[in-house]
């Protein structure tokens, strides 16, 4: 497919990549760092005669994308992690109803109101519920600004496909950094899928109801069940990853989004060193990768994980590995970003 | 000849609701006007949480479901991605006048072009009769044992219709009630024209309807429909406010 090479955010490239990926609904609210998604939206949503509205919180927010994706059309949010905290419970209705829908994360520093600065310490909240009752998001985790583009359209898919609300989970760092990315030239085809149980008023059919709730003996567990069913699905069939260095290589890193980027760099400078690292980055942190992080691990010596926060994603990487091989972390939050150097300096000491 | 039929807008199952409830007569007036008005086909009703959630068991036409307050947010996403539909919110007090107030003013602020119908029976009926914004001066409930009381913080009864009147985007605004034959029928005229507005693209409609709740005022279904005509609209005075 013809291309054109732009230079833009993270942030603006969700953006356009939720557009052309056929995203008909888009509500948010201000929040730094992903206020450059929601003016872009503004202005792009209304070029292509679509629906912007910014609401008045969070919870409105994700409540008119509730209403926007039981109408049958494709529809997102976006915020940062305060924000994120407050539509959890609407994520849990989306869930608990099956309706599709895609919520962008553009992680700060917390807790609280903690700072504007990139994190990644919504990791526990994205992949192990945020609101109540047993369900599950995707979650995707962009390594670039060009997969910040290119996972709109997986995420608004994968959304459709399973009924299921996407997260595409990232940070200050993407979102507000601009690299130059392909964009396609032509409009893009999006794949349909029928909507047969949308809000579309009940003409030469039965009604349709969109509902959570289930009373009765044994009712709302079928339902649970029903959703675990397609939670099994999704685990069989819809993990992401990538490994780097598989070969010949003694130790393995494990880190996602910015941090994969950093410790890619540090394993540059240890390869000047001679000391050999496979890279391993998962890319649905729901459904985590855990045999293939398994599988790449099984002939080396340790493991090293690395997070903008204190120690998240690495649970993950313990239930993958059990005690097979040491397992070390080493994580900043509060907004602050660590350095190549720092890491390599950590592997040095521990790997001594 | 009068006829005396069951709307083709209402399923063939008796309402759940306790006897003498005010829920099951809005119920059927919304059925009947969505009947008359021809609609059935592009309605799309959004149920609140409260006792009226199941709502979706009786209406034969498109429901859904809402988050505690968040109705009108839902009824906006559907309306603006689908003006072609008529939506309306149908939603308690606790539901529309407490927890989802901003939801509910922003809503109106905007002036969405929906109905929306507000039933203010004075206190929290699903979970079992606590205060509402609308619980009346000196009215006991579960969470004022010794009646409301605005100078123990407990607030004055709240005025909906009359609050959202000041706002550009309202163009409809009417109280009424169920207490009474005559009544019933305002109340269909008000619903009704509500709907119309939305039809004809006018804006943003409320009705509040002062519903019977016998079980938490513990009233027989006589005596709550006479609480209704002798107390209640001393608070809360029926006709259109906008
Ligand atoms: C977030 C949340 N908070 C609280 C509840 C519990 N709850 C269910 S219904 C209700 C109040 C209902 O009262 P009202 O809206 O007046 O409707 P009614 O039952 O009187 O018709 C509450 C507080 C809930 N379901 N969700
Ligand atoms: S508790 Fe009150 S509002 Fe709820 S069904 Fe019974 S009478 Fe109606």
């Amino acid at each position: 497919m013809r291309s054109k090479k732009v230079f833009i955010t993270g942030n603006e490239a969700i953006g356009e990549g939720a557009v052309r990926a056929g995203c008909f609904f888009y509500a948010g609210y201000p929040i730094t760092p992903q206020n450059e998604l929601t003016a872009f939206m503004a202005k792009r949503m209304a070029e292509e005669k679509r629906i912007f509205i910014q609401a008045e919180s969070e919870i409105s927010a994700i409540n008119m994308v509730f209403g926007a994706s039981a109408s049958g059309v494709r529809a997102m949010t976006s915020s940062s992690s305060p924000g994120i905290s407050l539509k959890q419970e609407g994520i849990s209705y989306l869930a608990g109803c099956e309706l599709p829908a895609v919520i962008v994360n553009v992680q700060r520093g917390g807790p609280g109101l903690g700072n504007i600065g990139p994190s990644q310490s919504d990791y526990f909240q994205a992949t192990k519920g945020g609101g109540h009752g047993d369900y599950h998001l995707i979650v995707l985790a962009p390594g670039s600004v060009q997969e910040c583009f290119d996972f709109m359209f997986l995420a608004f898919n994968l959304a459709d496909k399973y009924r299921n609300p996407v997260m595409v989970l990232l940070d200050a760092f993407l979102g507000q950094m601009a690299e130059a990315i392909e964009i396609p030239k032509s409009k893009i085809q999006i794949s349909n899928y029928k909507k047969d149980w949308a809000l579309t008023g009940a003409k030469g059919r039965a009604p349709n109801v969109i509902r959570s709730l289930f009373l009765g003996e044994g009712v709302l567990e079928k339902h649970n069940l029903k959703l675990q069913k397609k939670y099994k699905k999704i685990r069989d069939n819809e993990q992401l990853f990538e490994i780097e260095n598989r070969n010949n290589s003694e130790i393995v890193f494990v880190a996602y989004g910015i941090s994969y980027r950093i410790a890619k760099e540090a394993s540059l400078l240890l390869q000047e060193k001679g000391l050999k690292v496979a890279l391993f980055r998962p890319i649905t942190l729901w459904p985590f990768p855990y045999q293939a992080l398994k599988s790449l691990a099984k002939d080396k010596r340790a493991v090293f994980v690395f997070e903008l926060s204190y120690g998240q994603m690495v649970e993950d990487v313990r239930l993958a590995l059990g005690e097979s091989l040491p397992v070390y972390f080493y994580g900043r939050a509060g907004g602050e970003v660590f350095t190549e150097k720092e890491l390599l300096n950590f592997v040095e000491k521990e790997n001594a | 000849m009068l006829e005396f039929k069951k709307p083709q807008t209402l399923k063939d199952k008796p309402f759940h609701y306790c006897p003498g409830c005010g829920h099951g007569i809005v119920h059927r007036i919304i059925a009947e006007v969505v009947e008359e008005l021809g609609i059935r086909e592009r309605t799309v009703a959004v149920a609140p949480v409260g006792c009226a959630v199941v709502a979706y068991d009786y209406w034969d036409f498109d429901v859904t479901e809402s988050a505690h307050g968040r109705a009108l947010a839902v009824a906006t996403g559907i309306k603006r991605c689908r003006p072609q539909l008529a939506v309306f919110t149908y939603q308690g007090d606790g539901d529309l006048a407490s927890i989802g107030m901003a939801e509910t003013l922003h809503c109106a602020n905007r002036g969405e072009n929906l109905t929306c119908i507000f039933i203010n029976n004075a206190c929290y009926g699903m979970t079992g009769g606590q205060m509402a914004p609308t619980t009346l001066i000196g009215q006991k409930t579960a969470t004022t044992p010794q009646g409301r009381a605005p100078q123990k913080g407990e607030g004055y009864p709240l005025k909906v219709p009359e609050l959202l009147a000041n706002l550009k985007g309202v163009v409809y605004a009417e109280r009424t009630s169920v207490d009474s034959p005559a009544n019933i029928i305002k109340t269909k005229q008000a619903i009704k024209k509500a709907f119309l507005n939305q039809i004809e693209e006018k804006g943003f409609s409320l009705v509040e309807v002062l519903s019977q709740c016998p079980t938490v005022w513990g009233l027989s279904p006589v005596q709550a429909v006479r609480w209704v005509r002798e107390v209640m609209v001393k608070e809360f005075p029926l006709g259109k406010i906008k």
